[in-house]
């Protein structure tokens, strides 16, 4: 199988997968209950999710590692099972995957401030280390870096992956819209200090996730092809920001509505197109429908 | 240095992040005194707390907080400001428990039951702070248990509750309505980025702020 990069370089566009959080909850996950402890207790349903992925036309899926650090499994009491955890979650993944699909091992922020002095660089680099190291022995071949917004936390984390791995590396960073039309992360991070910070500390594909929905994406892949027009670009757009009616989550754009700015997304330069929260495998068949159109 | 020109020295230093004269931070105020050393002299050459804490650290404070609703500045230039308020305040902890200075009143805050997050809710602890109020910060993951001891040990505070996740927005419903059954007569305040005034309506709280900077607003007219 030919690494992402490779695929990219050769001229395809391809397309990842959607949520999982939000579709693990509606498979019976408690509030309050350790999302990754799942991999362990329920990974018939975990499986689950990375099967309807596939199906619904995913080039590539995530796992279910997320909150995997030994951080945040700490408010569970695993933080020693951080391996472990990781290692399962992408044994689930690639037994889906097979051999000619992606399993990018998800690795998300540990919600500590360094600048605060909440934790040291070398804590964190030990806990992303960890994480990298179970996901690849379960599975991974890529691993993604995911919403991000501080570039020190993301430099631990890239690091600890391609110091430790030989996994390709992927860093995606979270950004919100100023007034004036530019876009910054919460820590003050612009797509264009992402690239190089993300470039220096070893990632190979960079881009965005979460956020306020697909069409914000379009701004910040063209903040990043500025700069940088040969790096592989990938985008996991929520389906909208999530909003509260009658009790109930909802994420209010549709497949359709979603689908509709792919082409521009692929114009502004993103090479790889997934979703987000709120994003469902009907999301995504859409969006790969359309990416097949485009490559006609 | 005579006193104004302490006071606007101390203003920029909360302003820009200066903590002490070791502080790496900012880079442009190298080597230079910081707000702890300049709250000290300001004591020391007789600047009263009441003037320091007005004049230099809620002036300061209001600027970040503005500055941070323009998105002018981000997460970490408000906490390393923060961080030299609370350098400063702690000179001035002496002449509060005396009740040399007299505080605008009490804010309890904490994050409902079920969400850890609490970035947001310290930003806004920190400016209501800086805006002259004491301030008791119940942490994250706050049942409604815990707020009513808290407003049993101090009646007369108002009562701010975030939320960051929409699954926890009903958690947020039912301390609001649990505290409101016991005390209907607290302030309750809410905010965090899925709440909305439509929820404050709702849930039966009396206020909610976007940003910081209207959450002193909404206190401040209730002490005024
Ligand atoms: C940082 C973050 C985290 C960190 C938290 C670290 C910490 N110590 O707080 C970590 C990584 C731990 C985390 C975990 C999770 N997160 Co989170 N997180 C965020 C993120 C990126 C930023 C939140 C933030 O701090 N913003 C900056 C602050 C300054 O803004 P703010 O909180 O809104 O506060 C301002 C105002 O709202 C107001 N305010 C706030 N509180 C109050 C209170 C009062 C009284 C008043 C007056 C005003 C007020 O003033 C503040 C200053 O302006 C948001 C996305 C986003 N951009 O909002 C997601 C987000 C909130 N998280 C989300 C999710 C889903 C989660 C997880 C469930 C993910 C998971 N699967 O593990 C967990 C939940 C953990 C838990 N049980 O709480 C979702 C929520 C979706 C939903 N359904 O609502 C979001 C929206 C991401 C998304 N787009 O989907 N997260
Ligand atoms: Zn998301």
């Amino acid at each position: 199988m030919k690494t992402i990069t490779q695929a990219i370089r050769s001229g395809n566009v391809m397309v990842s997968d959607g949520a999982w959080g939000t579709f693990l909850q509606q498979m019976g996950l408690q509030p309050g209950e350790c999302t990754e402890s799942w991999n362990l207790k329920h990974p018939d349903r975990v499986l689950k999710i990375a099967q309807s992925y596939i199906d619904a036309g995913s080039d590539m899926i995530e796992t279910n590692s997320f909150g995997g650090n030994a951080f945040k499994l700490s408010m569970f009491g695993l933080e020693d099972k951080s391996f472990e955890i990781n290692e399962a979650a992408a044994r689930i993944s690639r037994q889906v995957a097979g051999d000619n699909k992606h399993v990018l091992g998800s690795i998300g922020p540990t919600g500590k401030i360094l600048m605060m002095g909440d934790v040291t660089y070398d804590q964190l680099y030990e806990a992303f280390k960890t994480q990298a190291m179970g996901l690849e022995a379960g599975g991974a071949n890529a691993l993604v870096v995911e919403t991000m917004t501080d570039i020190e936390e993301a430099t631990a984390a890239v690091k600890a992956c391609r110091e430790n791995t030989s996994s390709e590396v992927i860093c995606t960073m979270t950004f919100d819209k100023s007034p004036d039309g530019s876009f910054f992360t919460m820590m003050g991070v612009s797509p264009a200090d992402m690239v190089a910070a993300m470039l220096d500390a070893g990632a190979t594909i960079i881009g965005a996730n979460c956020g306020n929905g697909m069409e914000n994406m379009i701004g910040v892949v063209k903040e990043i092809r500025a700069i940088d027009a040969e790096i592989p670009v990938l985008v996991h757009a929520n389906a909208g920001a999530p909003v509260y009616k009658n009790g109930e989550t909802v994420f209010l754009e549709t497949p359709d509505e979603m689908a509709k700015f792919v082409k521009l997304l692929v114009n502004a330069g993103a090479n790889i197109i997934g979703g987000c929260c709120g994003t469902t495998p009907d999301h995504i068949k859409k969006i790969a429908e359309i990416v097949k159109s485009l490559k006609k | 240095m005579d006193k104004n020109e302490l006071l606007t020295k101390l203003a920029e230093c909360v302003e820009f992040g200066k903590v002490n004269k070791a502080a790496p931070y900012p880079p442009t105020m190298k080597g230079q005194d910081g707000a702890d050393e300049l709250t000290k002299q300001a004591l020391e050459i007789g600047i009263k707390p009441v003037d320091i804490l007005n004049d230099a650290l809620i002036f300061a404070m209001d600027k970040v907080g503005e500055k941070f609703t323009q998105k002018k500045i981000f997460v970490p230039q408000m906490l390393i400001s923060a961080k030299a308020m609370n350098v400063a305040m702690e000179h001035l902890k002496p002449f509060f428990q005396s009740g040399e200075v007299k505080r605008k009143g009490k804010f309890i805050i904490g994050t409902v039951s079920g969400d850890l997050h609490d970035i947001g809710k310290n930003l806004v602890a920190m400016i209501v702070e800086g805006a002259g109020w004491e301030v008791i910060d119940l942490g994250v993951d706050v049942d409604a248990a815990k707020f009513i001891v808290a407003i049993n040990e101090n009646p007369d505070a108002v009562v701010g509750l975030s939320a960051l996740l929409t699954t926890t927005m009903p958690n947020m419903q039912k301390i609001a309505a649990e505290i409101k059954s016991q005390f209907p007569d607290v302030k309750l305040v809410i905010g965090g980025a899925p709440v909305n005034d439509e929820f404050r309506d709702e849930i039966g709280a009396d206020g909610y702020s976007p940003d910081p900077q209207s959450a002193v607003a909404y206190l401040n007219a209730l002490v005024a």
